[in-house]
């Protein structure tokens, strides 16, 4: 469960009549300096660009999900800026997780906390995969049940029960860390879904995972601009699915919520901290705010907090309180 | 005021304007559009139904830009049998270009098809820089009637020029008593790598631009990362600063399943 390590301390009353909030909170038994996590697939191609990330104001970075054997994801174009939000069908690009040697030997060394997210075509191949990458030692495993980009990986296993709590319970056997199952919005009812991960083991759920898939079509050349034709949604025209589906998680489960989906201010993270995260996923928001956006969010929510005199923990699914 | 709302970044469709056949491997599209553009900045061109890559471009005016292709792999085959009234979308410009100084003594240094960005680039710095040009010969030297700025030549076969290549040439000028205050280099990155090195013996700043495989060309997608920069956003211009730091620089690049791999291993994918 989480415990958030609130501190309220009594600032110099004649600099300031709030108290000061501190930021940090530990989850699953590991502190982390912050409620900023970095989404699965934005930027996490190597240790020194995840480190870049931490050092930017990320409490908790995601590396690129890791499969079972080499693949190269789409042809271009694969990530379109639509000004609404982003389209991408980037493919699960992926090394293999027995292609990562300098990866992996680079991540030893880290000084900062590491979510490895992993993908496979079937329950054997999730199990293949996490066993070997719990074998790394990252802090936590996340499998992405939920990618709407590749016919045969990810969101074919994510928008049914049964199938997610196979996956989850048989990586769950072979790994030594808490493990996050990433959800897609597609499922007709995430909270069953969220409720089979954490009857299978689950430690924590990452959701939402990309809307869709959509798709773009070019009319001057009378063609779908992603070469995969579809794919999926982010950015802020997709966060009241992410609110949405983080609030019936919230009510489905106990276990803890990393929300994300669209999150682009501190006050966009107040709201889904609101329905039920304890934790805070960036992507999209990346590309208009700078890599130092996390940085930025975190200090609006602080003073978003400070105004209002509340403290992370008083706020975490606050919107599900009735009057 | 906190941004909330993202710059649309569709693709423009063009028709090309007009093809020009610089040599047997190279030829310049032209689009008759007005981009608000840096030297040193890129877009994606996109052609329907076969890919979309990063190129830079080569020739800027109020109402036209040109991007030059060197036929090496698939895609860029492709982009250079394209021809007046055919179809591609663009997307950008992206990247921050380069930085342009206009006070001190400059030398530009392109090699090969790295004369591409560097053209705008000539254009606006003033006359009396040092442009050195190398090229595998006489016939691939880009653009030789376009500038009216004495360029040094070198080729890899002595066809025009001095024979060898463009290090040769800037250490002969630092070593005749020329002083550079700055240093834009575009080419094969072995190449930069070395004019980097000189400029740092001769405590010279250098602005090179590099090349990874790319997706997105706004900075989140990661495909692009050379050590901690994002070469899409954070370049694909940079600094002596920053290359210091930067030890994939000239060693190591992803290739587009994000395995890192040497840059050879890396530019020989890239050619196919």
């Amino acid at each position: 469960m989480v415990i958030i390590a609130r501190k309220k301390i009594s600032a110099n009353i004649n600099l300031n009549k709030y108290r000061v909030y501190i930021m940090a909170i530990k989850f699953l038994g590991k502190t982390l300096k912050n409620t900023m996590v970095l989404a699965s697939g934005v930027l996490g191609n190597s240790h020194d660009i995840l480190e870049r990330v931490h050092e930017n104001g990320c409490g908790l970075v995601t590396m690129k999900s890791i499969g079972p054997e080499p693949r190269d994801g789409h042809k271009n174009p694969t990530v379109i800026d639509l000004g609404h939000g982003i389209i991408n069908a980037v493919g699960l690009p992926s090394p293999g997780y027995l292609n990562m040697e300098n990866e992996w030997n680079d991540l030893e060394k880290r000084d900062f906390p590491l979510i490895a997210s992993i993908y496979g075509g079937s329950v054997r191949e999730y199990q293949m995969v996490a066993e070997f990458v719990s074998s790394k030692k990252p802090d936590f495993i996340e499998i992405n049940i939920s990618c709407p980009n590749s016919e045969k990986h990810g969101m074919i296993f994510g928008v049914n029960p049964k199938s997610s709590h196979d996956v989850v319970s048989a990586v769950k056997n072979v790994i030594k860390v808490p493990l996050i199952a990433k959800l897609s919005p597609q499922a007709l009812d995430i909270g069953e879904i969220a409720m089979a991960c954490e009857d299978a083991g689950a430690d924590a759920i990452c959701a939402i995972n990309t809307v869709g898939p959509g798709m773009v079509i070019d009319i001057e050349s009378q063609m779908p601009v992603l070469a995969f034709k579809k794919g999926g949604l982010s950015g802020p025209m997709i966060k009241p699915v992410a609110v949405r589906c983080v609030f019936d998680i919230y009510k489905a489960v106990k276990i803890p919520i990393i929300g994300l989906g669209g999150i682009t201010t501190g006050k966009d993270a107040i709201e889904i901290i609101m329905a039920g995260a304890s934790l805070v996923g960036i992507g999209s928001a990346v590309m208009c705010r700078g890599i130092d956006v996390f940085k930025k969010i975190t200090t609006e929510m602080e003073a978003w907090l400070r105004d209002h005199d509340l403290c992370m923990e008083e706020i975490i699914g606050a919107a599900h309180r009735e009057v | 005021m906190i941004m909330n709302t993202i710059t649309d970044q569709k693709h423009v469709m063009l028709r090309v304007e007009k093809k020009y056949i610089e040599n047997q491997t190279h030829a310049t599209l032209y689009f008759a559009h007005a981009l608000l553009f840096k030297p040193g900045q890129f877009i994606m061109v996109w052609i329907p139904g076969v890919d979309e890559k990063p190129y830079t471009i080569s020739f800027h005016s109020k109402e036209k830009f040109a991007i030059t292709i060197e036929a090496k792999g698939i895609f860029s085959k492709k982009a250079i049998a394209l021809d007046k009234g055919d179809l591609v979308g663009i997307r950008g410009p992206f990247g921050n270009g380069f930085d342009i100084k206009s006070e001190g003594q400059v030398a530009v240094i392109a090699g090969g098809c790295g004369m591409a960005p560097l053209g705008p680039l000539v254009e606006k710095l003033d006359k009396n820089i040092t442009f050195i040009h190398g090229a595998r010969a006489k016939d691939h030297i880009l653009f030789p009637d376009r500038f009216n700025v004495e360029r040094l030549i070198c080729t890899d076969d002595g066809s025009l020029g001095h024979k060898g290549v463009v290090t040769q040439v800037l250490e002969q000028q630092i070593s005749s008593g020329k002083q550079f205050d700055m240093v834009y280099t575009c080419g094969p990155e072995i190449m930069m790598y070395h004019v980097f090195k000189i400029c740092e013996a001769c405590n010279i700043p250098c602005q090179v631009s590099l090349e990874r495989y790319m997706r997105c060309g706004f900075g989140v997608c990661g495909a692009c990362v050379c050590s901690s920069r994002v070469v899409c956003k954070d370049g694909p211009v940079f600094g002596s600063e920053a290359l210091r730091e930067m030890k994939d620089f000239n060693t190591k690049a992803l290739l587009k399943s994000g395995k890192e791999v040497d840059l050879s291993q890396y530019f020989s994918w890239r050619c196919k």
